[in-house]
Protein backbone atom coordinates (compact mmCIF):
# COMPACT_ATOMS: atom_id res chain seq x y z
CA UNK A 1 0.00 0.00 0.00
CA UNK A 2 2.68 2.50 1.03
CA UNK A 3 4.80 1.32 -1.87
CA UNK A 4 1.93 1.97 -4.20
CA UNK A 5 1.35 5.48 -2.92
CA UNK A 6 5.08 6.17 -3.05
CA UNK A 7 5.14 5.06 -6.68
CA UNK A 8 2.25 7.36 -7.55
CA UNK A 9 3.95 10.22 -5.73
CA UNK A 10 7.10 9.62 -7.76
CA UNK A 11 4.96 9.68 -10.88
CA UNK A 12 3.50 13.02 -9.86
CA UNK A 13 7.01 14.42 -9.43
CA UNK A 14 7.92 13.11 -12.88
CA UNK A 15 4.87 14.76 -14.40
CA UNK A 16 5.91 18.07 -12.85
CA UNK A 17 9.48 17.71 -14.11
CA UNK A 18 8.44 16.72 -17.62
CA UNK A 19 5.87 19.50 -17.91
CA UNK A 20 8.35 21.96 -16.41
CA UNK A 21 11.08 20.98 -18.85
CA UNK A 22 8.79 21.12 -21.88
CA UNK A 23 7.32 24.50 -20.99
CA UNK A 24 10.78 25.87 -20.23
CA UNK A 25 11.78 24.78 -23.73
CA UNK A 26 8.64 26.43 -25.08
CA UNK A 27 9.51 29.64 -23.23
CA UNK A 28 13.10 29.65 -24.48
CA UNK A 29 12.12 29.02 -28.07
CA UNK A 30 9.59 31.84 -28.28
CA UNK A 31 10.81 34.46 -30.72
CA UNK A 32 11.98 37.84 -29.46
CA UNK A 33 13.54 38.96 -26.21
CA UNK A 34 11.79 37.44 -23.21
CA UNK A 35 12.56 40.46 -21.01
CA UNK A 36 10.73 42.82 -23.37
CA UNK A 37 7.84 40.42 -23.68
CA UNK A 38 7.39 40.05 -19.94
CA UNK A 39 7.75 43.79 -19.45
CA UNK A 40 5.04 44.30 -22.05
CA UNK A 41 2.86 41.81 -20.26
CA UNK A 42 3.35 43.64 -16.97
CA UNK A 43 3.21 47.28 -17.90
CA UNK A 44 1.36 47.25 -21.21
CA UNK A 45 2.86 47.59 -24.68
CA UNK A 46 2.99 51.41 -24.60
CA UNK A 47 4.98 51.55 -21.39
CA UNK A 48 7.85 49.25 -22.39
CA UNK A 49 11.23 50.90 -22.36
CA UNK A 50 14.76 49.54 -22.37
CA UNK A 51 15.04 50.43 -18.69
CA UNK A 52 11.90 48.48 -17.83
CA UNK A 53 13.09 45.48 -19.84
CA UNK A 54 16.49 45.57 -18.17
CA UNK A 55 14.84 45.77 -14.75
CA UNK A 56 12.78 42.69 -15.59
CA UNK A 57 15.88 40.96 -16.91
CA UNK A 58 17.79 41.61 -13.69
CA UNK A 59 14.85 40.75 -11.46
CA UNK A 60 14.02 37.44 -13.15
CA UNK A 61 17.65 36.54 -13.79
CA UNK A 62 17.13 36.30 -17.53
CA UNK A 63 20.80 37.17 -18.03
CA UNK A 64 21.85 34.05 -16.13
CA UNK A 65 23.06 30.92 -17.95
CA UNK A 66 20.36 28.51 -19.20
CA UNK A 67 20.97 25.91 -16.53
CA UNK A 68 20.38 28.40 -13.69
CA UNK A 69 17.27 29.72 -15.32
CA UNK A 70 16.03 26.15 -15.70
CA UNK A 71 16.68 25.39 -12.04
CA UNK A 72 14.92 28.59 -11.03
CA UNK A 73 12.01 27.63 -13.28
CA UNK A 74 11.74 24.20 -11.65
CA UNK A 75 12.16 25.84 -8.24
CA UNK A 76 9.15 28.08 -8.92
CA UNK A 77 7.24 25.01 -9.99
CA UNK A 78 8.21 23.15 -6.81
CA UNK A 79 6.88 25.98 -4.66
CA UNK A 80 3.73 26.01 -6.83
CA UNK A 81 4.50 29.55 -7.95
CA UNK A 82 3.01 29.33 -11.41
CA UNK A 83 3.15 33.02 -12.21
CA UNK A 84 0.65 35.12 -14.09
CA UNK A 85 -1.06 34.58 -17.40
CA UNK A 86 0.62 36.54 -20.19
CA UNK A 87 -2.74 37.29 -21.73
CA UNK A 88 -5.18 38.07 -18.93
CA UNK A 89 -2.61 38.96 -16.28
CA UNK A 90 -4.47 36.93 -13.67
CA UNK A 91 -2.61 34.47 -11.45
CA UNK A 92 -2.38 31.08 -13.16
CA UNK A 93 -3.28 29.22 -9.97
CA UNK A 94 -6.63 30.98 -9.77
CA UNK A 95 -7.57 30.26 -13.38
CA UNK A 96 -6.43 26.66 -13.17
CA UNK A 97 -8.28 26.01 -9.91
CA UNK A 98 -11.44 27.35 -11.50
CA UNK A 99 -11.03 25.28 -14.66
CA UNK A 100 -10.04 22.16 -12.79
CA UNK A 101 -13.38 22.16 -10.95
CA UNK A 102 -15.46 21.98 -14.11
CA UNK A 103 -13.14 19.40 -15.68
CA UNK A 104 -13.39 17.14 -12.67
CA UNK A 105 -17.17 17.44 -12.70
CA UNK A 106 -17.17 16.42 -16.36
CA UNK A 107 -14.77 13.51 -15.81
CA UNK A 108 -16.63 12.15 -12.79
CA UNK A 109 -19.97 12.51 -14.54
CA UNK A 110 -18.62 10.61 -17.53
CA UNK A 111 -17.19 7.78 -15.43
CA UNK A 112 -20.43 7.49 -13.44
CA UNK A 113 -22.56 7.44 -16.59
CA UNK A 114 -20.29 4.87 -18.21
CA UNK A 115 -20.70 2.64 -15.16
CA UNK A 116 -24.46 2.90 -15.47
CA UNK A 117 -24.36 1.96 -19.15
CA UNK A 118 -21.39 -0.34 -19.71
CA UNK A 119 -21.07 -3.03 -17.03
CA UNK A 120 -24.80 -3.89 -16.73
CA UNK A 121 -25.00 -4.47 -20.49
CA UNK A 122 -21.76 -6.43 -20.36
CA UNK A 123 -23.02 -8.64 -17.54
CA UNK A 124 -26.26 -9.27 -19.40
CA UNK A 125 -24.29 -10.33 -22.48
CA UNK A 126 -21.84 -12.37 -20.42
CA UNK A 127 -24.60 -14.40 -18.74
CA UNK A 128 -25.75 -15.57 -22.20
CA UNK A 129 -22.62 -15.64 -24.34
CA UNK A 130 -23.25 -16.16 -28.04
CA UNK A 131 -26.84 -14.91 -27.89
CA UNK A 132 -28.21 -12.33 -30.32
CA UNK A 133 -27.87 -9.66 -27.63
CA UNK A 134 -24.21 -10.58 -27.08
CA UNK A 135 -23.46 -10.33 -30.79
CA UNK A 136 -25.27 -7.01 -31.15
CA UNK A 137 -23.31 -5.63 -28.21
CA UNK A 138 -20.03 -6.82 -29.75
CA UNK A 139 -20.83 -5.01 -32.99
CA UNK A 140 -21.93 -1.88 -31.15
CA UNK A 141 -18.85 -1.72 -28.91
CA UNK A 142 -16.45 -2.41 -31.79
CA UNK A 143 -17.89 0.45 -33.82
CA UNK A 144 -17.99 2.80 -30.83
CA UNK A 145 -14.36 2.09 -30.05
CA UNK A 146 -13.36 2.84 -33.63
CA UNK A 147 -14.82 6.33 -33.36
CA UNK A 148 -12.49 9.04 -32.03
CA UNK A 149 -13.99 11.32 -29.34
CA UNK A 150 -14.36 14.32 -31.53
CA UNK A 151 -16.17 12.38 -34.25
CA UNK A 152 -18.51 10.90 -31.66
CA UNK A 153 -19.07 14.39 -30.27
CA UNK A 154 -19.76 15.83 -33.71
CA UNK A 155 -22.20 13.04 -34.51
CA UNK A 156 -24.02 13.53 -31.19
CA UNK A 157 -24.21 17.28 -31.80
CA UNK A 158 -25.60 16.75 -35.29
CA UNK A 159 -28.19 14.24 -34.09
CA UNK A 160 -29.32 15.63 -30.74
CA UNK A 161 -28.62 19.34 -30.97
CA UNK A 162 -28.95 20.25 -34.64
CA UNK A 163 -31.49 17.76 -35.97
CA UNK A 164 -33.64 17.04 -32.93
CA UNK A 165 -32.94 20.24 -31.04
CA UNK A 166 -33.25 18.49 -27.68
CA UNK A 167 -30.16 19.88 -25.95
CA UNK A 168 -27.81 22.81 -26.53
CA UNK A 169 -24.74 21.97 -28.60
CA UNK A 170 -22.18 23.96 -26.64
CA UNK A 171 -21.75 26.07 -23.55
CA UNK A 172 -21.83 25.67 -19.84
CA UNK A 173 -24.14 26.40 -16.97
CA UNK A 174 -27.31 24.36 -16.96
CA UNK A 175 -27.74 20.62 -16.65
CA UNK A 176 -28.76 20.44 -20.31
CA UNK A 177 -25.32 21.70 -21.29
CA UNK A 178 -23.64 18.82 -19.53
CA UNK A 179 -25.58 16.11 -21.37
CA UNK A 180 -23.68 15.91 -24.64
CA UNK A 181 -20.09 16.29 -23.37
CA UNK A 182 -20.70 13.73 -20.63
CA UNK A 183 -22.39 11.34 -23.02
CA UNK A 184 -19.55 11.66 -25.55
CA UNK A 185 -16.96 10.66 -22.98
CA UNK A 186 -19.15 8.05 -21.32
CA UNK A 187 -19.99 6.17 -24.53
CA UNK A 188 -16.33 5.56 -25.30
CA UNK A 189 -15.66 4.42 -21.75
CA UNK A 190 -18.77 2.24 -21.63
CA UNK A 191 -17.81 0.47 -24.86
CA UNK A 192 -14.69 -0.85 -23.18
CA UNK A 193 -16.09 -1.48 -19.71
CA UNK A 194 -18.99 -3.49 -21.15
CA UNK A 195 -16.50 -5.78 -22.95
CA UNK A 196 -14.46 -6.20 -19.79
CA UNK A 197 -17.58 -6.93 -17.76
CA UNK A 198 -18.77 -9.43 -20.35
CA UNK A 199 -15.50 -11.39 -20.35
CA UNK A 200 -15.29 -11.28 -16.55
CA UNK A 201 -18.88 -12.51 -16.24
CA UNK A 202 -18.15 -15.47 -18.49
CA UNK A 203 -15.08 -16.35 -16.41
CA UNK A 204 -16.94 -16.02 -13.14
CA UNK A 205 -19.99 -17.99 -14.32
CA UNK A 206 -17.70 -20.81 -15.46
CA UNK A 207 -15.74 -20.89 -12.19
CA UNK A 208 -15.90 -23.69 -9.62
CA UNK A 209 -17.09 -21.45 -6.79
CA UNK A 210 -19.97 -20.19 -8.88
CA UNK A 211 -20.96 -23.73 -9.76
CA UNK A 212 -20.74 -24.72 -6.10
CA UNK A 213 -22.92 -21.79 -5.10
CA UNK A 214 -25.54 -22.96 -7.55
CA UNK A 215 -25.19 -26.54 -6.29
CA UNK A 216 -25.83 -25.57 -2.70
CA UNK A 217 -29.14 -24.08 -3.77
CA UNK A 218 -28.61 -20.33 -3.90
CA UNK A 219 -31.10 -18.45 -6.03
CA UNK A 220 -29.54 -16.98 -9.13
CA UNK A 221 -30.04 -13.49 -7.70
CA UNK A 222 -28.25 -14.08 -4.42
CA UNK A 223 -25.62 -16.14 -6.22
CA UNK A 224 -24.90 -13.20 -8.48
CA UNK A 225 -24.89 -10.56 -5.74
CA UNK A 226 -22.87 -12.66 -3.27
CA UNK A 227 -20.35 -14.32 -5.57
CA UNK A 228 -20.55 -12.60 -8.91
CA UNK A 229 -20.64 -8.85 -8.46
CA UNK A 230 -17.40 -8.27 -6.60
CA UNK A 231 -15.39 -10.64 -8.77
CA UNK A 232 -16.67 -8.97 -11.91
CA UNK A 233 -15.96 -5.59 -10.37
CA UNK A 234 -12.23 -6.17 -10.00
CA UNK A 235 -11.29 -6.28 -13.70
CA UNK A 236 -13.80 -3.56 -14.55
CA UNK A 237 -12.22 -1.18 -12.05
CA UNK A 238 -8.69 -2.23 -13.02
CA UNK A 239 -9.50 -1.50 -16.63
CA UNK A 240 -10.78 1.89 -15.64
CA UNK A 241 -7.17 2.65 -14.75
CA UNK A 242 -6.11 1.79 -18.30
CA UNK A 243 -8.94 3.89 -19.68
CA UNK A 244 -7.92 6.98 -17.75
CA UNK A 245 -5.58 7.91 -20.59
CA UNK A 246 -8.60 7.78 -22.87
CA UNK A 247 -10.57 9.90 -20.41
CA UNK A 248 -7.93 12.61 -20.06
CA UNK A 249 -7.32 12.80 -23.80
CA UNK A 250 -11.06 12.90 -24.29
CA UNK A 251 -11.39 15.77 -21.84
CA UNK A 252 -9.05 17.89 -24.00
CA UNK A 253 -10.96 17.24 -27.20
CA UNK A 254 -14.49 17.20 -25.81
CA UNK A 255 -14.05 20.42 -23.84
CA UNK A 256 -12.74 22.15 -26.93
CA UNK A 257 -15.62 20.85 -29.03
CA UNK A 258 -18.34 21.80 -26.54
CA UNK A 259 -16.70 25.03 -25.30
CA UNK A 260 -16.65 23.58 -21.79
CA UNK A 261 -14.60 25.93 -19.60
CA UNK A 262 -12.35 23.23 -18.23
CA UNK A 263 -8.68 22.48 -18.10
CA UNK A 264 -8.45 20.93 -21.58
CA UNK A 265 -10.16 23.90 -23.15
CA UNK A 266 -7.81 26.16 -21.17
CA UNK A 267 -4.75 24.21 -22.35
CA UNK A 268 -5.70 24.38 -26.02
CA UNK A 269 -6.43 28.10 -25.77
CA UNK A 270 -3.17 28.75 -23.96
CA UNK A 271 -1.28 26.88 -26.68
CA UNK A 272 -3.01 28.81 -29.44
CA UNK A 273 -2.30 32.10 -27.65
CA UNK A 274 1.24 31.00 -26.74
CA UNK A 275 0.56 31.88 -23.09
CA UNK A 276 3.41 29.87 -21.55
CA UNK A 277 2.53 30.17 -17.84
CA UNK A 278 -1.02 29.05 -18.60
CA UNK A 279 0.26 26.15 -20.73
CA UNK A 280 2.42 25.07 -17.83
CA UNK A 281 -0.35 25.43 -15.27
CA UNK A 282 -3.00 23.62 -17.25
CA UNK A 283 -0.70 20.83 -18.46
CA UNK A 284 0.53 20.34 -14.91
CA UNK A 285 -3.02 20.20 -13.59
CA UNK A 286 -4.01 17.65 -16.24
CA UNK A 287 -0.98 15.49 -15.59
CA UNK A 288 -1.59 15.59 -11.84
CA UNK A 289 -5.28 14.88 -12.32
CA UNK A 290 -4.24 11.78 -14.28
CA UNK A 291 -1.98 10.62 -11.44
CA UNK A 292 -4.62 11.33 -8.77
CA UNK A 293 -7.31 9.46 -10.70
CA UNK A 294 -4.92 6.54 -11.11
CA UNK A 295 -4.34 6.54 -7.37
CA UNK A 296 -8.09 6.54 -6.76
CA UNK A 297 -8.46 3.52 -9.05
CA UNK A 298 -5.70 1.77 -7.12
CA UNK A 299 -7.46 2.52 -3.84
CA UNK A 300 -10.82 1.33 -5.20
CA UNK A 301 -9.23 -1.91 -6.31
CA UNK A 302 -7.65 -2.29 -2.93
CA UNK A 303 -11.05 -1.94 -1.33
CA UNK A 304 -12.92 -4.29 -3.68
CA UNK A 305 -10.30 -7.03 -3.75
CA UNK A 306 -8.69 -7.56 -0.33
CA UNK A 307 -6.48 -10.39 -1.61
CA UNK A 308 -3.73 -8.01 -2.72
CA UNK A 309 -3.48 -6.28 0.65
CA UNK A 310 -0.98 -8.57 2.30
CA UNK A 311 1.40 -8.47 -0.65
CA UNK B 1 -3.09 -36.82 -34.98
CA UNK B 2 -6.15 -37.94 -36.91
CA UNK B 3 -7.85 -36.11 -39.71
CA UNK B 4 -10.52 -34.55 -37.52
CA UNK B 5 -8.12 -32.70 -35.23
CA UNK B 6 -6.16 -31.49 -38.26
CA UNK B 7 -9.35 -30.07 -39.72
CA UNK B 8 -10.19 -28.38 -36.44
CA UNK B 9 -6.71 -26.93 -36.14
CA UNK B 10 -6.60 -25.54 -39.65
CA UNK B 11 -10.08 -24.00 -39.62
CA UNK B 12 -9.64 -20.24 -39.15
CA UNK B 13 -10.86 -19.09 -35.73
CA UNK B 14 -13.05 -16.03 -35.53
CA UNK B 15 -10.11 -13.78 -34.70
CA UNK B 16 -8.21 -14.70 -37.87
CA UNK B 17 -11.21 -13.99 -40.08
CA UNK B 18 -11.72 -10.60 -38.48
CA UNK B 19 -8.04 -9.89 -38.95
CA UNK B 20 -8.34 -10.77 -42.64
CA UNK B 21 -11.29 -8.38 -42.92
CA UNK B 22 -9.18 -5.71 -41.31
CA UNK B 23 -6.26 -6.28 -43.67
CA UNK B 24 -8.59 -6.23 -46.67
CA UNK B 25 -10.18 -2.96 -45.58
CA UNK B 26 -6.76 -1.46 -44.85
CA UNK B 27 -5.43 -2.42 -48.29
CA UNK B 28 -8.49 -0.85 -49.91
CA UNK B 29 -7.79 2.39 -48.07
CA UNK B 30 -4.13 2.31 -49.12
CA UNK B 31 -5.23 1.66 -52.70
CA UNK B 32 -7.63 4.62 -52.46
CA UNK B 33 -4.86 6.87 -51.18
CA UNK B 34 -2.41 5.84 -53.90
CA UNK B 35 -4.70 5.38 -56.90
CA UNK B 36 -6.76 8.56 -56.62
CA UNK B 37 -3.92 11.03 -57.27
CA UNK B 38 -2.80 8.90 -60.22
CA UNK B 39 -6.23 8.62 -61.82
CA UNK B 40 -7.80 11.86 -60.63
CA UNK B 41 -5.23 14.59 -61.04
CA UNK B 42 -6.96 17.49 -59.34
CA UNK B 43 -5.06 19.90 -57.12
CA UNK B 44 -6.35 19.72 -53.53
CA UNK B 45 -6.22 23.52 -53.24
CA UNK B 46 -7.88 24.31 -56.57
CA UNK B 47 -11.16 26.13 -56.07
CA UNK B 48 -14.16 25.70 -58.31
CA UNK B 49 -16.40 28.72 -57.70
CA UNK B 50 -19.23 27.26 -59.72
CA UNK B 51 -19.52 24.35 -57.33
CA UNK B 52 -19.45 25.26 -53.65
CA UNK B 53 -20.64 22.52 -51.27
CA UNK B 54 -22.04 20.63 -54.22
CA UNK B 55 -23.14 17.05 -53.92
CA UNK B 56 -21.62 14.29 -56.03
CA UNK B 57 -21.49 15.37 -59.67
CA UNK B 58 -19.57 14.45 -62.79
CA UNK B 59 -16.91 17.11 -62.27
CA UNK B 60 -16.59 16.23 -58.57
CA UNK B 61 -17.46 12.58 -57.85
CA UNK B 62 -17.59 13.16 -54.08
CA UNK B 63 -18.72 16.77 -54.17
CA UNK B 64 -16.85 19.89 -53.06
CA UNK B 65 -16.19 21.63 -49.75
CA UNK B 66 -17.09 25.16 -48.61
CA UNK B 67 -14.30 26.65 -50.75
CA UNK B 68 -15.19 24.63 -53.82
CA UNK B 69 -12.28 22.24 -53.46
CA UNK B 70 -12.64 18.71 -54.77
CA UNK B 71 -13.47 16.30 -51.94
CA UNK B 72 -12.19 13.19 -53.72
CA UNK B 73 -8.72 14.64 -54.13
CA UNK B 74 -8.72 16.06 -50.60
CA UNK B 75 -9.88 12.84 -48.98
CA UNK B 76 -7.21 10.85 -50.79
CA UNK B 77 -4.56 13.34 -49.70
CA UNK B 78 -5.83 13.22 -46.12
CA UNK B 79 -5.76 9.42 -46.03
CA UNK B 80 -2.26 9.49 -47.51
CA UNK B 81 -1.13 11.92 -44.82
CA UNK B 82 -2.72 10.01 -41.92
CA UNK B 83 -1.61 6.56 -43.02
CA UNK B 84 1.84 7.76 -44.07
CA UNK B 85 2.54 9.59 -40.84
CA UNK B 86 1.13 6.75 -38.76
CA UNK B 87 3.15 4.06 -40.56
CA UNK B 88 6.39 6.02 -40.36
CA UNK B 89 5.86 6.79 -36.65
CA UNK B 90 5.01 3.17 -35.90
CA UNK B 91 8.17 1.96 -37.64
CA UNK B 92 10.32 4.60 -35.99
CA UNK B 93 8.93 3.77 -32.58
CA UNK B 94 9.29 0.01 -33.06
CA UNK B 95 13.07 0.00 -33.55
CA UNK B 96 14.20 1.68 -30.31
CA UNK B 97 11.26 0.20 -28.41
CA UNK B 98 12.06 -3.40 -29.29
CA UNK B 99 15.83 -2.98 -29.03
CA UNK B 100 15.67 -1.31 -25.63
CA UNK B 101 13.15 -3.89 -24.46
CA UNK B 102 15.45 -6.77 -25.38
CA UNK B 103 18.46 -4.97 -23.86
CA UNK B 104 16.57 -4.34 -20.61
CA UNK B 105 15.46 -7.97 -20.34
CA UNK B 106 18.90 -9.28 -21.33
CA UNK B 107 21.04 -7.13 -19.07
CA UNK B 108 18.67 -6.87 -16.12
CA UNK B 109 19.89 -5.04 -13.03
CA UNK B 110 20.59 -1.32 -13.23
CA UNK B 111 20.05 -1.06 -17.01
CA UNK B 112 16.62 -2.65 -16.68
CA UNK B 113 15.69 -0.39 -13.75
CA UNK B 114 16.86 2.74 -15.53
CA UNK B 115 15.05 1.98 -18.78
CA UNK B 116 11.96 0.99 -16.84
CA UNK B 117 12.06 4.30 -15.01
CA UNK B 118 12.39 6.16 -18.30
CA UNK B 119 9.31 4.47 -19.70
CA UNK B 120 7.38 5.13 -16.47
CA UNK B 121 8.27 8.78 -16.82
CA UNK B 122 6.68 8.99 -20.26
CA UNK B 123 3.69 6.94 -19.12
CA UNK B 124 2.99 9.39 -16.31
CA UNK B 125 1.72 11.87 -18.87
CA UNK B 126 -1.17 10.90 -21.16
CA UNK B 127 0.11 10.51 -24.72
CA UNK B 128 -2.01 13.20 -26.32
CA UNK B 129 -0.88 15.72 -23.69
CA UNK B 130 2.77 15.05 -24.51
CA UNK B 131 2.10 15.37 -28.23
CA UNK B 132 0.15 18.56 -27.62
CA UNK B 133 2.99 20.14 -25.63
CA UNK B 134 5.65 19.19 -28.18
CA UNK B 135 3.54 20.45 -31.05
CA UNK B 136 3.05 23.66 -29.07
CA UNK B 137 6.82 24.12 -28.89
CA UNK B 138 7.22 23.75 -32.66
CA UNK B 139 3.94 25.05 -34.09
CA UNK B 140 3.01 23.87 -37.56
CA UNK B 141 6.05 21.60 -37.78
CA UNK B 142 5.44 18.27 -39.41
CA UNK B 143 8.62 16.82 -38.00
CA UNK B 144 7.62 17.69 -34.43
CA UNK B 145 4.28 15.96 -34.86
CA UNK B 146 5.99 12.86 -36.18
CA UNK B 147 8.64 12.92 -33.45
CA UNK B 148 6.08 13.44 -30.70
CA UNK B 149 3.88 10.59 -31.88
CA UNK B 150 6.88 8.25 -32.10
CA UNK B 151 7.98 9.34 -28.64
CA UNK B 152 4.63 8.21 -27.26
CA UNK B 153 4.46 4.97 -29.25
CA UNK B 154 7.85 3.46 -28.37
CA UNK B 155 6.82 2.85 -24.76
CA UNK B 156 4.27 0.17 -25.60
CA UNK B 157 6.84 -1.72 -27.71
CA UNK B 158 9.40 -1.42 -24.95
CA UNK B 159 7.15 -2.67 -22.17
CA UNK B 160 5.76 -5.55 -24.16
CA UNK B 161 9.16 -6.64 -25.48
CA UNK B 162 10.72 -6.41 -22.05
CA UNK B 163 7.99 -8.47 -20.37
CA UNK B 164 7.97 -11.14 -23.10
CA UNK B 165 11.75 -11.33 -23.44
CA UNK B 166 12.11 -11.76 -19.71
CA UNK B 167 10.02 -14.95 -19.67
CA UNK B 168 11.58 -16.30 -22.86
CA UNK B 169 15.14 -15.63 -21.73
CA UNK B 170 14.49 -17.36 -18.41
CA UNK B 171 13.09 -20.46 -20.14
CA UNK B 172 14.95 -23.81 -20.12
CA UNK B 173 15.07 -23.73 -23.94
CA UNK B 174 17.23 -20.62 -23.91
CA UNK B 175 19.48 -22.02 -21.17
CA UNK B 176 19.95 -25.13 -23.29
CA UNK B 177 20.89 -23.05 -26.33
CA UNK B 178 23.33 -21.07 -24.24
CA UNK B 179 24.90 -24.24 -22.86
CA UNK B 180 25.33 -25.50 -26.40
CA UNK B 181 27.36 -22.37 -27.07
CA UNK B 182 24.98 -20.42 -29.32
CA UNK B 183 25.49 -16.66 -29.35
CA UNK B 184 23.04 -13.84 -28.65
CA UNK B 185 22.09 -13.42 -32.32
CA UNK B 186 21.00 -17.03 -32.57
CA UNK B 187 18.98 -16.78 -29.37
CA UNK B 188 17.28 -13.63 -30.57
CA UNK B 189 16.48 -15.08 -33.98
CA UNK B 190 15.44 -18.55 -32.87
CA UNK B 191 13.89 -17.96 -29.45
CA UNK B 192 12.87 -14.35 -29.06
CA UNK B 193 11.70 -13.31 -32.50
CA UNK B 194 9.09 -16.06 -33.01
CA UNK B 195 7.51 -15.09 -29.68
CA UNK B 196 7.72 -11.35 -30.27
CA UNK B 197 6.67 -10.93 -33.89
CA UNK B 198 2.92 -11.70 -33.54
CA UNK B 199 2.64 -9.38 -30.54
CA UNK B 200 4.51 -6.62 -32.33
CA UNK B 201 1.97 -6.75 -35.15
CA UNK B 202 -0.83 -6.12 -32.65
CA UNK B 203 1.06 -3.28 -30.98
CA UNK B 204 1.83 -1.74 -34.37
CA UNK B 205 -1.82 -1.81 -35.41
CA UNK B 206 -2.96 -0.27 -32.12
CA UNK B 207 -0.16 2.26 -32.29
CA UNK B 208 -1.13 3.26 -35.82
CA UNK B 209 -4.75 3.64 -34.73
CA UNK B 210 -3.85 5.87 -31.81
CA UNK B 211 -1.42 7.86 -33.98
CA UNK B 212 -4.14 8.52 -36.54
CA UNK B 213 -6.60 9.48 -33.80
CA UNK B 214 -4.03 11.83 -32.23
CA UNK B 215 -3.21 13.52 -35.53
CA UNK B 216 -6.89 13.95 -36.32
CA UNK B 217 -7.69 15.18 -32.80
CA UNK B 218 -4.94 17.79 -33.03
CA UNK B 219 -6.20 18.87 -36.44
CA UNK B 220 -9.70 19.07 -35.04
CA UNK B 221 -8.71 21.40 -32.19
CA UNK B 222 -6.67 23.48 -34.68
CA UNK B 223 -3.31 22.79 -33.08
CA UNK B 224 -1.84 20.20 -35.44
CA UNK B 225 -1.33 20.58 -39.18
CA UNK B 226 -2.45 23.89 -40.65
CA UNK B 227 -4.88 24.68 -43.44
CA UNK B 228 -4.88 24.32 -46.43
CA UNK B 229 -3.42 20.87 -45.77
CA UNK B 230 -6.02 18.19 -46.24
CA UNK B 231 -6.27 16.37 -42.91
CA UNK B 232 -9.26 14.42 -41.67
CA UNK B 233 -9.72 16.14 -38.31
CA UNK B 234 -9.18 19.56 -39.81
CA UNK B 235 -11.65 18.81 -42.60
CA UNK B 236 -14.32 17.89 -40.04
CA UNK B 237 -13.78 21.18 -38.16
CA UNK B 238 -13.84 23.18 -41.37
CA UNK B 239 -17.00 21.53 -42.66
CA UNK B 240 -18.93 21.45 -39.38
CA UNK B 241 -20.53 24.90 -39.87
CA UNK B 242 -21.89 23.78 -43.25
CA UNK B 243 -23.64 20.69 -41.98
CA UNK B 244 -27.10 22.04 -42.79
CA UNK B 245 -26.16 22.84 -46.41
CA UNK B 246 -24.14 19.73 -47.19
CA UNK B 247 -24.52 16.86 -44.73
CA UNK B 248 -22.92 14.39 -47.15
CA UNK B 249 -19.72 16.39 -47.46
CA UNK B 250 -19.00 16.31 -43.72
CA UNK B 251 -20.08 12.68 -43.51
CA UNK B 252 -17.22 11.70 -45.85
CA UNK B 253 -14.20 12.48 -43.63
CA UNK B 254 -16.09 11.03 -40.65
CA UNK B 255 -16.71 7.80 -42.56
CA UNK B 256 -13.12 7.61 -43.76
CA UNK B 257 -11.62 8.05 -40.29
CA UNK B 258 -14.02 5.43 -38.95
CA UNK B 259 -12.98 2.94 -41.62
CA UNK B 260 -9.27 3.52 -41.00
CA UNK B 261 -9.54 3.00 -37.25
CA UNK B 262 -11.90 0.05 -37.66
CA UNK B 263 -9.52 -1.70 -40.06
CA UNK B 264 -6.58 -1.21 -37.69
CA UNK B 265 -8.61 -2.42 -34.71
CA UNK B 266 -9.61 -5.54 -36.62
CA UNK B 267 -5.98 -6.18 -37.59
CA UNK B 268 -4.93 -5.76 -33.97
CA UNK B 269 -7.54 -8.35 -33.00
CA UNK B 270 -9.19 -8.99 -29.67
CA UNK B 271 -6.04 -9.31 -27.60
CA UNK B 272 -6.31 -5.90 -26.04
CA UNK B 273 -9.62 -4.32 -25.28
Amino acid sequence: MTRLLAFRFLQAVMVALLVGALTFLLMSLLPGDAAYRIAAGRYGYDMVSTAAAEAVRAELGLDQPVIWRFLAWIGDLATLDLGHSLVSGKPVMEAVAHELGSSIRLAIGAVALSFVMGPPLGVMAGLRPGSVFDRCLLLLTTVTRAVPHFVLGVVLVIVFAVSLGLVPSAGHGTLAHTVLPTLTLALGLAAVSSRVARDATIDVAASAYYGFGRLKGLSSFSLFTRHGLRNIGVPVVTYLGVQLVYLIEGVVVVETLFAWPGIGHGLVHAIVQRDVPMVQGTALAMGLMFVVLNTLVDLANHWIDPRGRKV
Amino acid sequence: MNLETVAVNTAPPAQVTSRLWGIGLFLLLVLFAIAVPLLWQVDIAKQDYTAILSGPAEAHPLGTDHLGRDMLARLAAAVRLSLGLALVSVMTAAVPGVLLGVVAAWKGGAVDKLLGLLSEMFLALPGLLLVLLIVAIFPGSFLALYGAVSLVLWIEYFRMTRALSRTVLASPAVSASRLLGFGPLYIIRRHLWPELSPVLMTIAAFGAASAIMAIAALGFISVGVRPPTAELGLMITELLPYYAEAPIVIALPILVILLIILSLMLIAGGRKR
